[in-house]
C-alpha cells in the first residue's frame, strides 16, 4: 500500500503541464535519435544528457524515461526497416521484421513491435513497482562483504555474456576498473593515477566514460568502415494490424514479457539471452512454423516484447541496488551521479519523491510511445535516409558537446578523443565495451565496499567473505565461470577426432 | 566461420596485449609511488587495489597472447552502417581526430560556436561530404542553435570566446 502511495504522489509530481510536456519532448527526441542508424539506446541516453544538465532532477528524471523508451523502440525501428540491426538485443527482432517488411507487411511489422513494447513495458513497469521496494529491503539487510559480492557478480555477468569471449570481456572489464582508479582516493587522499594534473584529482567523469566509448568510439568505427552504399530503406505507411495479427501477437507479447523481466532484472542478465529464448519458443509453439525465417509475426512481437520487458526489468537492479547490468541503465546511473545522487538501496529512501516520478514517467513515456509512434512511424523511417556523413558529424558534435558542458574544460574534450580511441580498438579487437563501463561505475565502489568489510574485520582477510548470501553469491559466480569450461571440456570429449583433425 | 578460418591470424591482436601489459605496469608503479597509509579504519590502505589489478593486467595479457597464439580472434563489431569486409580507412579516422584536436584546442579561445562549426564541417568533410558551402550553414546552424538553446536558454557551460557580447 506504501508503494502504491508513492507511485501515486510520483504521477502527482509529474502530471503538470510543464513535466507532462517534458516527457513528451523525451519520449519524441529519443525516439528520433534512437531511430537514426548506428544510435542504440545507450548511445541516445549520453548523447542526450546535456539537454538535462540545465532542469532540476525530477524534471531530468522525466525526461530520461522518455527518452530511454524511446531510443529502445527507436532502436527496433531501425532493424525492421533496415536489415542490419545495430544492438545485439535488436538482432532477433530484425530476422523476422525485416522479412516482413521486405513483403510488404512493415506496418504490420512496426505496429506489433509499438503494441508489444508497450504492453510489455507497462506490465514490466508494473513489476518493477512490485519487486523492487522489496528488492530494497532485502538490501538493506545486507553487509559490505555482500555487497562486494554482488558487485563481483555484477562483473562476471558482464565479462561471460553469451557467446563472447571471456578474456576479452574480462580486459575489458580490467580497463574500466584502472579508469575507475583514476582521481584522489576517497578514504585517505592520495592521488592515485592522476600523474599530477591537477583536472584528474576528481576523476575521470563517468559521462565523460560512456559519452566516449560509446559515441566517438562507435562514430570513428563507422566512420572506418562506412558503407559506401547504405542499406536500401522500406518505405512504411501508417502501422496497423488486422484481426489476425492481433490474435498471432498477444500471446507472444505476454510471453515475450514473461522472459523478458525476470532475466532482465538478475544482476547477469540482458536482453540477448530472453530475446533468443522468446524466438525459439515462438518458433516452436506457432501453428505456422513454415513462415519462421520468412516474416512471421510472432518471430516479431515475442522478442520486442522480451527487449522492453527486459529493460523495465534492467531498472530493478539499478534503482534497488546501483546495479547497472546493461549498457543503458550504466549511462543511466552515470546520469545519477552527475546529479550528486548516490545509487545504492539507500535511493528509495533518500530521493523517494525522484525515484517515484522516475518510474510514473515510465508509465506515462509509454504511453506516449504509443500514441505517437503509429502516427510518426512513416517519419521516422525518413530519418533513415540521413546522409551519413552528416549523421555521424552530428553525433561527434553533440558528443563533444555534452562532455565540454560536463565540467567545463578541455581536457575532458581530450579524454573524449583518448576514450573515444580506445572504444574504436575494442570494437576493432572485438573487446565487448560493456565490462569497462560497468568497471568503472562500480569499480570504485566495490573497492570501498572491500576496505570497509576489513575494517569491520581489523584487516583479517576473512572479512572480505562472510555471510550466507555471500557465500550463495560467490557460488553463482563460480558456476558463471565454470559453465562455458565444463560444457567446453564436454563438447571436446564427445568430439575429440573432429576437433584435430581440423574442425571448429 | 569457415571465413575465419582461411583468413591470415589476426597478428595486430598481440598489440592489444602489449598495451595491456604497458598499462598494468603503469598501473603497478604508480601503486607503487603512494605512501603506505593504513590504520584501524581503514587496513588496507589505497595501495592494494592498484597493485592487484595491474598483476591481474599482466595476467590477461599472457592468456590474452596465448589465445592469440592459438589463433583465437575477437569478432569486430557490426552495424547498421558497417561494411566490415572493407578495410580500417585511416585516411577518415586522421581527418575526423584532426577535426577532433581543432575544436578542443579553440574551443575555450574562440567560443564553441566557431569551435563547433570548424569540428561539425570538418568532421562532414572527413566523412565524405562534398557540398562546402551547404555544409559550412548546416555547421552554423547547429553552432548557433545549440548555443542558444544550451547555453543561454538551459544554462549549459559553453564558452562565447571571441564572440562574448555579440551573440
Amino acid at each position: 500500500m506504501d508503494n502504491l502511495m508513492n507511485l501515486m504522489q510520483g504521477f502527482g509530481d509529474v502530471l503538470t503541464p510543464i513535466n507532462l510536456l517534458l516527457a513528451l519532448v523525451g519520449v519524441i527526441v529519443g525516439t528520433a535519435v534512437g531511430v537514426l542508424p548506428g544510435i542504440g539506446p545507450a548511445m541516445t541516453v549520453a548523447l542526450l544528457l546535456p539537454i538535462t544538465y540545465g532542469l532540476e532532477p525530477v524534471q531530468a528524471f522525466i525526461m530520461f524515461a522518455g527518452i530511454f523508451y524511446g531510443g529502445m523502440y527507436g532502436g527496433s525501428t531501425t532493424s525492421i526497416l533496415l536489415n542490419t540491426p545495430g544492438e545485439s538485443s535488436s538482432v532477433v527482432t530484425a530476422i523476422e521484421g525485416n522479412k516482413m517488411a521486405r513483403a510488404g507487411r512493415a506496418a504490420q511489422a512496426l505496429a506489433t513491435a509499438a503494441i508489444g513494447s508497450f504492453v510489455a513495458g507497462t506490465i514490466g513497469t508494473v513489476l518493477l513497482v512490485l519487486v523492487a521496494p522489496q528488492v530494497v529491503k532485502f538490501a538493506i539487510s545486507l553487509g559490505a562483504p555482500d555487497y562486494l559480492a554482488i558487485m563481483l557478480l555484477a562483473f562476471a555477468g558482464a565479462t561471460s555474456v553469451l557467446g563472447s569471449s571471456r578474456i576479452r570481456g574480462f580486459a575489458a572489464l580490467l580497463l574500466g576498473l584502472v579508469i575507475g582508479l583514476v582521481g584522489i582516493d576517497k578514504v585517505t587522499g592520495q592521488q592515485r593515477l592522476t600523474f599530477g594534473v591537477p583536472q584528474l584529482a576528481d576523476g575521470i567523469d563517468v559521462v565523460v566514460v560512456a559519452v566516449g566509448i560509446f559515441a566517438v568510439g562507435e562514430a570513428l568505427w563507422v566512420a572506418a568502415h562506412l558503407r559506401r552504399n547504405p542499406g536500401t530503406v522500406i518505405p512504411v505507411g501508417r502501422p496497423w494490424m488486422g484481426k489476425s495479427d492481433w490474435r498471432r501477437s498477444w500471446k507472444p507479447w505476454l510471453r515475450g514479457t514473461a522472459y523478458g523481466f525476470p532475466i532482465g532484472a538478475l544482476p547477469a542478465g540482458g536482453a540477448e539471452i530472453p530475446t533468443f529464448l522468446s524466438y525459439a519458443t515462438e518458433k516452436k509453439l506457432s501453428k505456422h512454423p513454415e513462415e519462421f525465417g520468412h516474416g512471421a509475426i510472432e518471430g516479431v512481437a515475442g522478442p520486442e516484447a522480451a527487449n522492453n520487458a527486459s529493460a523495465a526489468g534492467t531498472l530493478v537492479p539499478m534503482l534497488a541496488l546501483g546495479l547497472p547490468t546493461n549498457a543503458t541503465a550504466a549511462v543511466m546511473l552515470a546520469a545519477f551521479t552527475s546529479y550528486g545522487i548516490q545509487p545504492g538501496p539507500l535511493l528509495f529512501q533518500r530521493e523517494s519523491k525522484l525515484v517515484w516520478a522516475l518510474i510514473a514517467s515510465l508509465f506515462i513515456g509509454n504511453l506516449f510511445l504509443l500514441l505517437l509512434n503509429l502516427p510518426l512511424a512513416p517519419a521516422w523511417a525518413k530519418l533513415l535516409q540521413i546522409p551519413r556523413p552528416y549523421l555521424y558529424a552530428g553525433i561527434i558534435f553533440f558528443a563533444s558537446m555534452g562532455a565540454y558542458a560536463v565540467n567545463a574544460q578541455p581536457l575532458d574534450l581530450l579524454l573524449l578523443l583518448v576514450l573515444g580511441l580506445l572504444g574504436f580498438g575494442m570494437r576493432r579487437f572485438g573487446l565487448p565495451v560493456l565490462p569497462l563501463i560497468i568497471g568503472v561505475i562500480l569499480g570504485p565502489i566495490a573497492e570501498r565496499q572491500a576496505r570497509m568489510a576489513l575494517q569491520l574485520s581489523n584487516g583479517n582477510a576473512s572479512g572480505l567473505i562472510g555471510g550466507p548470501v555471500a557465500y550463495v553469491i560467490y557460488a553463482v559466480i563460480l558456476l558463471l565461470i565454470a559453465w562455458p569450461l565444463v560444457a567446453k571440456l564436454r563438447r571436446k570429449i564427445m568430439t575429440k577426432d573432429v576437433v584435430y583433425s581440423g574442425g571448429q | 566461420m569457415t571465413e575465419a578460418a582461411t583468413r591470415r591470424p589476426d597478428r595486430a591482436q598481440f598489440g592489444v596485449c602489449g598495451f595491456l601489459a604497458v598499462v598494468g605496469v603503469l598501473v603497478i608503479v604508480d601503486a607503487a609511488r603512494i605512501r603506505h597509509i593504513a590504520n584501524s579504519n581503514d587496513p588496507i590502505g589505497p595501495k592494494p587495489v592498484p597493485i592487484v589489478l595491474g598483476v591481474l593486467l599482466l595476467v590477461v595479457a599472457v592468456l590474452y597472447a596465448v589465445d592469440v597464439a592459438r589463433g583465437g580472434t575477437g569478432e569486430a563489431e557490426a552495424g547498421e552502417d558497417v561494411d566490415p569486409t572493407l578495410p580500417v580507412d585511416w585516411k577518415t579516422v586522421l581527418l575526423l581526430v584532426g577535426a577532433f584536436v581543432v575544436n578542443l584546442a579553440v574551443i575555450e579561445p574562440l567560443g564553441w560556436v566557431i569551435s563547433g562549426t570548424l569540428l561539425f564541417w570538418g568532421s562532414a568533410f572527413a566523412l565524405g561530404s562534398r557540398h562546402h558551402i551547404r555544409n559550412v550553414f548546416i555547421a552554423v546552424a547547429l553552432s548557433l542553435t545549440t548555443f542558444y538553446a544550451f547555453a543561454i536558454g538551459l544554462g549549459v557551460n559553453l564558452p562565447a570566446g571571441v564572440l562574448q557580447g555579440i551573440l
